[in-house]
């Protein structure tokens, strides 16, 4: 199983993780973990996902997700959890 | 787990700070392609090009995709042409025809480079060799995708004097070709001492014969990761310093390893080697010489810019090589002036000259990169300037290079534009006075008396 990370950052707006959750819902996108900070006014949430019985692949989630977030002002980004394993973790 | 910070510093990273891969360079043997029969060894090449390569640009973008990491280029190293045209060429026109194919091929599969219109020639030139060179200007001025680059010397076999008294001659040819494009061939023209097998940045790359059939190297970047990391400890003590720069370049050079793994397993080829180079781009926060000037100089070139550089080189091999088993390439800081803001602002603004360039290159990699000069240069000038550089590399057993680029038509104060991300350059002065009587001497100079190592 490939966890999938999705992150968003943008100013702090009402129906943020709603949207997303919606989205990963209707694709049946399993949500394993949600943490979120505000730091300086900015929305900051992290979510680890897990797309294996998803109906869409990694590629088109990235291209739904942002434009899902370009219409709130928001910029979320999906991406692989290998690259932060590789950057963070010796 | 990774946690929400671990995670946002990621994305910065990326979206902000221009943390990308620079390239997936495959390096392609094409021994296995040689016939004395012209036509058919550019058939062998371009099939076998074209079979070899015909995922890699595909696969580097699903990569990117799924990562959410920019892969800038996809590229193709092949075995020096100057040894696998040797049977079949038997004049510079034959060499261009090669060149053709290579271009046709690197078209087909949408690949941004092909490096390897080599030749290796360090001790000596073969005729088959220096038809080669002889078959540069026309080669790169009837391409779009060639880059072509010639080893004159190394730590073992000292310089081959007569190459570059003819690569005097070539770049300047290569500069006439070219002169409607600002001169642009010379972009795709390296001279060196030293050149490694695997490197995977253009223009100087070339497959080796050390190599095995198939490699894929890669070639991260970062120089405004280094930047940004080191704004936040400006005024701490040098021990600050370089565990900052460490700590980034490790990070920088794990997402290359990522990268480097997944294209190799995807595509089923070995993988090679990471080369950690802090490759600048023109882009605006993409600077090696803001990172010297964040580091405590004015501009690049005040005094004090050498051991920056010497410093900041060192910190990212050492930070690097933690992060990858396999290095290799030019691995360290380039300092090219066209393709960073930095160093153009340095040079107009008169803090950085060739000289003070020359003697950064003695601490990093890789040479005198990317500097447009004025287009009436002599060419033995040209060649005392290679000739210098050469003897730096040979004599402290690095790699060294030199991309100059006479701006035909163009003199000292005025400005080229290549465009992407060869950038743009002010036209910088070259000492004048006159070296002919050095520059025409026959033969080569002896290998240093420490390559005597047996």
């Amino acid at each position: 199983m490939k966890k999938v990370i999705i992150t968003v950052i943008g100013r702090d707006t009402v129906g943020i993780i709603a949207k997303v959750c919606t989205y990963l819902a209707d694709h049946n996108v399993n949500i394993l973990d949600i943490s979120q900070t505000i730091v300086g006014g900015y929305f900051n949430m992290m979510m680890v996902t897990d797309p294996t019985d998803s109906s869409v692949g990694a590629g088109q989630m990235s291209d739904d997700l942002t434009a899902l977030g370009e219409g709130m002002g928001l910029s979320i980004r999906v991406m692989g959890e290998d690259i932060f394993n590789a950057m963070h973790r010796v | 787990m990774i946690n929400i910070l671990e995670a946002a510093e990621t994305v910065r990273m990326i979206t902000r700070e221009n943390l990308d891969v620079r390239t997936i360079t495959m390096g392609i043997s094409l021994l296995d392609c040689i016939s004395s029969d012209l036509n058919e060894l550019c058939e062998n090449i371009y099939r076998k090009i074209t079979s070899k390569a015909k995922d890699l640009v595909r696969v580097g973008d699903e990569i990117a995709k799924e990562y959410g990491i920019p892969i800038v280029n996809k590229r193709i190293s092949v075995t020096p042409i100057g040894l696998i045209g040797a049977s079949a060429c038997a004049k510079p026109d034959d060499y261009v025809l090669i060149a053709k194919t290579l271009d046709d091929a690197a078209k087909e599969v949408g690949v941004n480079f092909l490096g390897g219109f080599s030749a290796v020639v360090s001790k000596g030139m073969t005729m088959a060799e220096e038809n080669l060179i002889r078959a540069i200007p026309e080669a790169l001025a009837r391409t779009s995708y060639v880059c072509a680059s010639v080893n004159v010397g190394s730590t073992r076999t000292g310089i081959d004097m007569d190459a570059i008294r003819l690569l005097g001659n070539t770049i300047l040819e290569t500069a006439r070709r070219t002169e409607d494009r600002d001169s642009l061939g010379c972009a795709k023209l390296v001279v060196f001492c030293n050149a490694p097998d695997d490197n995977p940045f253009m223009a100087g790359a070339f497959h080796g014969v050390t190599e095995g059939d198939t490699v894929i190297n890669v070639g991260v970047s970062g120089p405004g990761v280094v930047k940004t990391a080191l704004e936040s400890v400006r005024g701490e003590s040098f021990e600050v310093l370089c565990e900052t720069i460490k700590r980034t370049a490790f990070k920088v050079t794990r997402v290359g390893q990522l990268v480097a793994q997944e294209a190799s397993r995807r595509l089923g080829v070995p993988f090679g080697i990471i080369d950690l180079s802090l490759a600048p781009t023109p882009a605006i926060g993409d600077s090696v010489a803001d990172i010297l000037h964040e580091i405590g100089v004015e501009y690049a070139g005040a005094p004090g810019t050498t051991a920056a550089l010497a410093l900041l080189n060192d910190q990212v091999k050492k930070g690097g090589v933690m992060a990858s088993s396999y290095v290799g390439g030019l691995s360290g800081a380039f300092i090219p002036v066209s393709e960073d803001q930095g160093m153009i602002e340095a040079v107009e603004a008169g803090a950085l000259h060739i000289e003070k360039l020359e003697a950064m290159t003695c601490v990093c990699s890789v040479g005198l990169d990317m500097i447009a000069i004025p287009g009436d240069t002599k060419p033995s000038t040209i060649s005392g300037i290679i000739a210098d550089e050469m003897a730096i590399g040979m004599v402290n057993a690095k790699t060294t290079a030199v991309r100059l680029i006479p701006v035909i038509g163009k003199g000292v104060g005025e400005s080229v534009e290549f465009g992407g991300l060869l950038g743009h350059a002010p036209v910088m002065p070259v000492n004048e006075f006159g070296c002919e009587n050095f520059i025409s001497r026959k033969g080569r100079i002896p290998a240093p008396i420490h390559s005597f190592k047996n």
